[in-house]
């Protein structure tokens, strides 16, 4: 390892599994730490927040570890974040789950759950497959996505999505089944996904890649 | 839109790859990595790792086959066989699983799934139904390889374990699985329209065409794959495999396998996409 090198920290609040994230990261090179410490993190100079699981829980462990303001003064400072799947939900405001309080709040949204029903179809949730991510208004070409075509595949896994306030942070969106979508956002030091890339194959490894070396942590 | 996903199933006796007929007779056919490595760069979806003795010796030897498949294998990996316990679920998922498959723990305690998809969310928790249909014309859940009887009917069972938070369900017609005689559509479709979460279709395939039908039904939302998969494997590449343990009768013998037209993960997308069935390639 070389020396100096710039220090990824993925945050582990103790939920779901972050062996995979960690083997993508590897993959490409980058330097990584996982660990919950409040130190570890305020010396990161890049942060990926992962996630499996439930909101509420999600944010309970992270109140509980003392790093929500911590997560929230870095992100504030321009230190790099990846969100990934309940990792990108988290930086909402809030969720519809039942018995949820906040989010993260440093995109304004909520998380809303798939219908189990529209009219007298019906839906399966959770949304589990391969799907499109495909372009919003926003050009791919300075972002982690830069080396996807448009309606790349990705994998997904998940029963919530995010609906910005503000549609001008939204990167790509997705159809599951006749409904519409967020996939990914970016919003300055901030990019996040509801797809999980560390099991998109080659394409998503092609994420973490590009992630790294747009902010100069590879 | 909605992608079916193609799930190659490698079930896992000690160190080797093996496949039986209705879930039993288990012969080995090869090494387990390699089988999983082909598989991965022929574009399938995921990968589901089934140790088919850890159930009945009550023992777990799958962990070193995930981890090494999960360091350079960049797709969801589901494990079962033998996990009985928050503390199991939690060990495999650690090495690398991204879901576990959960049948004779579930069936002794339905709790357990409630527990464990509160714990590690309900997308991580998958739960194998194995089906057998009795003279009758009823179809009873049976757990440990379609081997222990448990008289639960397998539509009510469905139901509950939708209710009880699971995030899929993978059917299995013991009856049919292994034999290459294709699905057994009603027992699928019925499944299908009485849970709201995705239904993973599992034993029968013997030719591509058969997986198409299936598909075009617009019941499944992921179909797993062992023979099919398997039988073009071995007919293509030599076998790694140590020929001293379990029974190799079979790969000696370079047997024919005359109710399967075995194709590959690649194969089977074209025909699926050029019969209008939505997956990856």
């Amino acid at each position: 390892m070389i020396a100096n090198k710039k220090k990824v920290v993925i945050i582990d609040y103790q939920l779901g599994n972050l062996y995979s994230v960690k083997q993508a990261c590897d993959a490409v090179g980058m330097n990584i730490i996982v660990s919950s410490l409040k130190s570890d993190i305020l010396a990161a100079d890049a942060l990926i927040l992962p996630g499996v699981g439930a909101f509420i829980e999600a944010m309970n462990n992270l109140k509980k570890l003392d790093l929500i303001d911590l997560i929230k003064i870095k992100v504030n400072s321009g230190t790099p974040l990846l969100g990934i799947c309940l990792g990108l939900q988290l930086l909402f405001t809030k969720s519809e789950e039942f018995g949820s309080g906040n989010g993260l709040n440093l995109i304004p949204g909520i998380i809303k759950r798939f219908p189990n029903r529209i009219d007298q179809r019906k839906i399966k949730v959770p949304h589990i497959s391969w799907n499109q991510i495909y372009k919003s208004n926003y050009n791919w070409e300075n972002t982690p996505l830069r080396d996807l075509k448009d309606n790349e595949f990705m994998y997904f896994i998940h029963s919530y999505y995010v609906q910005p306030d503000n549609n001008i942070c939204v990167l790509t969106n997705t159809n599951y089944d006749g409904i519409e979508f967020c996939s990914s956002v970016i919003k300055e030091n901030i990019f996040a996904t509801q797809f999980h890339p560390e099991k998109s194959a080659d394409k998503g490894i092609s994420i973490y890649k590009n992630w790294g070396l747009i902010n100069n942590i590879l | 839109m909605k992608t079916t996903r193609i799930i190659p199933r490698l079930d896992i006796k000690g160190p080797n790859l093996v496949k039986g007929i209705h879930l039993e007779g288990l012969r080995v056919l090869g090494n387990p990595a390699d089988f999983a490595k082909y598989y991965y760069e022929n574009g399938a979806d995921e990968l589901m790792f089934m140790d088919v003795v850890a159930s009945l010796y009550e023992r777990n030897s799958l962990h070193d086959i995930i981890s090494e498949a999960a360091k350079q294998k960049f797709i969801p990996i589901t494990v079962g066989g033998g996990l009985r316990s928050i503390s199991d679920i939690k060990e495999v998922l650690r090495v690398g699983a991204d879901k576990v498959c959960l049948n004779t723990a579930v069936i002794k305690d339905p709790e357990l799934i409630r527990q464990s998809s509160r714990k590690f969310g309900s997308s991580t928790i998958v739960v194998a139904i194995e089906a057998i249909k009795e003279e009758n014309g009823k179809y009873l859940a049976y757990t440990d390889n379609g081997r222990e009887y448990t008289g639960i009917d397998v539509f009510e069972w469905a139901k509950k374990v939708d209710e009880l938070g699971a995030g899929e369900i993978v059917i299995t017609s013991v009856d049919n699985e292994g034999t290459g005689q294709g699905f057994d559509l009603d027992l699928i479709s019925k499944i299908s329209s009485l849970v709201s979460i995705p239904v993973i279709a599992h034993g029968g395939a013997g030719t591509k065409q058969q997986v198409i039908d299936l598909l075009n039904e617009n019941t499944a939302d992921a179909v797993m794959l062992s023979s099919l998969f398997h039988y073009q494997f071995i007919k293509k590449n030599e076998a790694r495999v140590s020929l001293d343990e379990g029974n190799t009768e079979f790969l000696k013998q370079k047997r024919n396998f005359h109710t399967f037209e075995p194709c590959s993960v690649k194969d089977l997308k074209k025909s699926l996409v050029e019969n209008k069935i939505e997956c990856r390639i």
